[in-house]
């Protein structure tokens, strides 16, 4: 039994997969890559309370993560919200008939604000952001600039990680409202203007059946995808190696694994968050 | 001032320190000499927190810094100042806010006089009026003498420098000897310089170790090392490729 016990604990031991021969060398690097995040979250945490506050740094994210997406989540809500609100009209007139349509409006404001804005606002910024994150902060580490940091009485974790990681936290769900609004007036556009539902009914229903509770889901989701994408960043980031090509690698390792954890977490929030209060 | 006791690093199989013994005294001028990839680098890090080290101890004035937590370290660090070998001067930052970094955080100084000191620092390795300037904008040779200026501007009483003459000219490396043997007189600041410039080296040490296979196998005046029985020293010192160094 004992040995049992030793022989599992080991699995954890890096030095015990030393290639990539073995099998359960991916295991391993998995759960040593899953702890790396985990111990910058903690830290992260742990120095969001600490002085000094880095108030220019994190004034600059907020700038760079939430006013300059504006124009990427302009377009991205707007053509999500014009072919979220075709399809939903087609659905209502094939399967219900014609009239029904005025009931598309809530049902777009559900699907836009719970699932689609939040996604499609996330993959934007972990494009656009995480992979400025990974590439800035790589190139500090190759450079030795992380290292002049702490030289210089600069903690890295309080300097780089926890601005952005509180300016993401703040921003995403800001920029989710911003496309819910584009999201549902492009929606509201097409049904009304184009396929001429009737506007009065289409608000009519939309405020009726629509709660604040959609939206408010649909910014919790934001707000952890926030916190995934500066993580992922700053992570890959920090753990950059090899010249300009690492920091290629940790700028497409970023989008990838940034993307991959919204769209899994979102499927784990969506079943855990309550359809409505 | 500071002691390293039986340092030892390893970065996977590759063994890099193996029972590194080194003591720099208070006002002294220590040069390290080694080959390219010899673990000099490797030291420093490890001198400054920025490494811990497998096994060994590093003890300045008496406190073991390997095993402290970070804020306790940030105490001891603010006693160093470090050039490092590719200047790592902040690119997202001007020079004045380069040099002007430490100074924010280890002292309580006002905008003003830190603006004030950060000028003084600069004219002291030779620079005036390029305070706005950005890192992109200067040449290598400027960026060494900015990374300088950083690392000197808050008064640190041990200089730690890596490699401080690779990419600039004879004359400034002249130069910057000049700063370290004022910094010195005046200051009485101590400096751990690693380099392969052995004119340089001859001209600022007090004292000068070779760092071989992970150990300091050689540490005298510059006089006893010219005069080393060491083969290896002899080699490294008069740069030939014959010797029993083979491993290039």
């Amino acid at each position: 039994m004992l040995g049992l016990l030793t022989w599992s604990f080991n699995l954890l031991n890096p030095k015990m997969f030393p290639t990539a021969k073995n099998p359960l060398f991916y295991f391993n690097s998995l759960l040593q890559q899953v702890g790396e995040v985990g111990l910058l979250f903690f830290e992260t945490f742990k120095n969001l309370f600490k002085k000094p506050w880095e108030k220019r740094i994190f004034i600059q994210q907020l700038e760079e993560i939430g006013v300059r997406s504006l124009p990427v989540v302009s377009l991205t809500a707007a053509f999500g919200g014009l072919v979220f609100g075709l399809q939903t009209y087609i659905g209502f007139h094939r399967y219900i008939g014609p009239g029904s349509e005025t009931y598309a409006g809530p049902v777009i404001s559900l699907g836009l604000s719970k699932e689609l804005i939040p996604i499609l606002v996330g993959l934007m910024v972990s494009g656009r952001v995480g992979s400025a994150i990974a590439a800035e902060i790589g190139t500090m580490k190759i450079t030795e600039q992380i290292d002049a940091l702490h030289s210089l009485g600069a903690d890295p974790t309080r300097y780089l990680v926890v601005p952005r990681t509180l300016a993401s936290l703040i921003m995403l769900p800001c920029l989710t409202i911003y496309g819910d609004i584009i999201g549902m007036a492009a929606g509201f556009f097409y049904n009304t203007y184009i396929m001429g539902v009737n506007r009065v009914l289409y608000i009519r229903n939309t405020l009726l059946y629509m709660e604040l509770w959609d939206i408010m889901s649909g910014l919790i989701k934001a707000a952890v995808f926030g916190v995934i994408i500066a993580l992922i960043g700053c992570w890959q980031g920090l753990r950059t190696e090899g010249g300009a090509e690492g920091v290629g690698r940790a700028t497409t390792r970023t989008v990838v694994i940034a993307s991959i954890l919204i769209l899994i977490v979102n499927f784990f929030l969506s079943m855990a968050l309550p359809a409505d209060l | 001032m500071i002691r390293i006791v039986d340092l030892h690093k390893s970065f996977g199989q590759n063994k890099v320190l193996q029972g590194v013994n080194l003591r720099l005294k208070p006002g002294e001028t220590l040069v390290i000499i080694g080959q390219s990839g010899c673990g000099k680098s490797v030291l420093l890090k490890h001198i400054i927190g920025l490494l811990k080290p497998d096994r060994g101890k590093i003890l300045v004035d008496g406190v073991d810094t390997t095993n402290l937590k970070d804020d306790e370290l940030r105490k001891i660090t603010k006693r160093f100042g470090m050039l490092f070998q590719g200047t790592a001067l902040f690119d997202s930052m001007t020079v004045g806010q380069n040099v002007g970094f430490g100074l924010e955080r280890y002292t309580d100084f006002p905008q003003e006089e830190i603006e004030e000191l950060v000028k003084e620092n600069l004219a002291k390795v030779g620079l005036i009026g390029i305070e706005s300037l950005m890192p992109y904008e200067l040449s290598g040779g400027m960026k060494k003498r900015v990374g300088l200026a950083r690392a000197i501007a808050y008064g640190p009483d041990i200089m730690l420098y890596d490699e401080p003459y690779t990419g600039i000219d004879p004359i400034r490396a002249d130069a910057i000897n000049d700063l370290v043997i004022r910094m010195k007189k005046e200051l009485k600041v101590a400096a751990l310089i690693i380099t392969h410039d052995m004119v340089s080296a001859y001209k600022v040490a007090d004292r000068i170790g070779m760092l071989y296979a992970g150990q300091i196998i050689e540490m005298g005046s510059p006089e006893e090392i010219k005069n080393s029985n060491n083969q290896v020293v002899q080699q490294f010192i008069h740069g030939r490729a014959e010797g029993p160094i083979k491993n290039w």
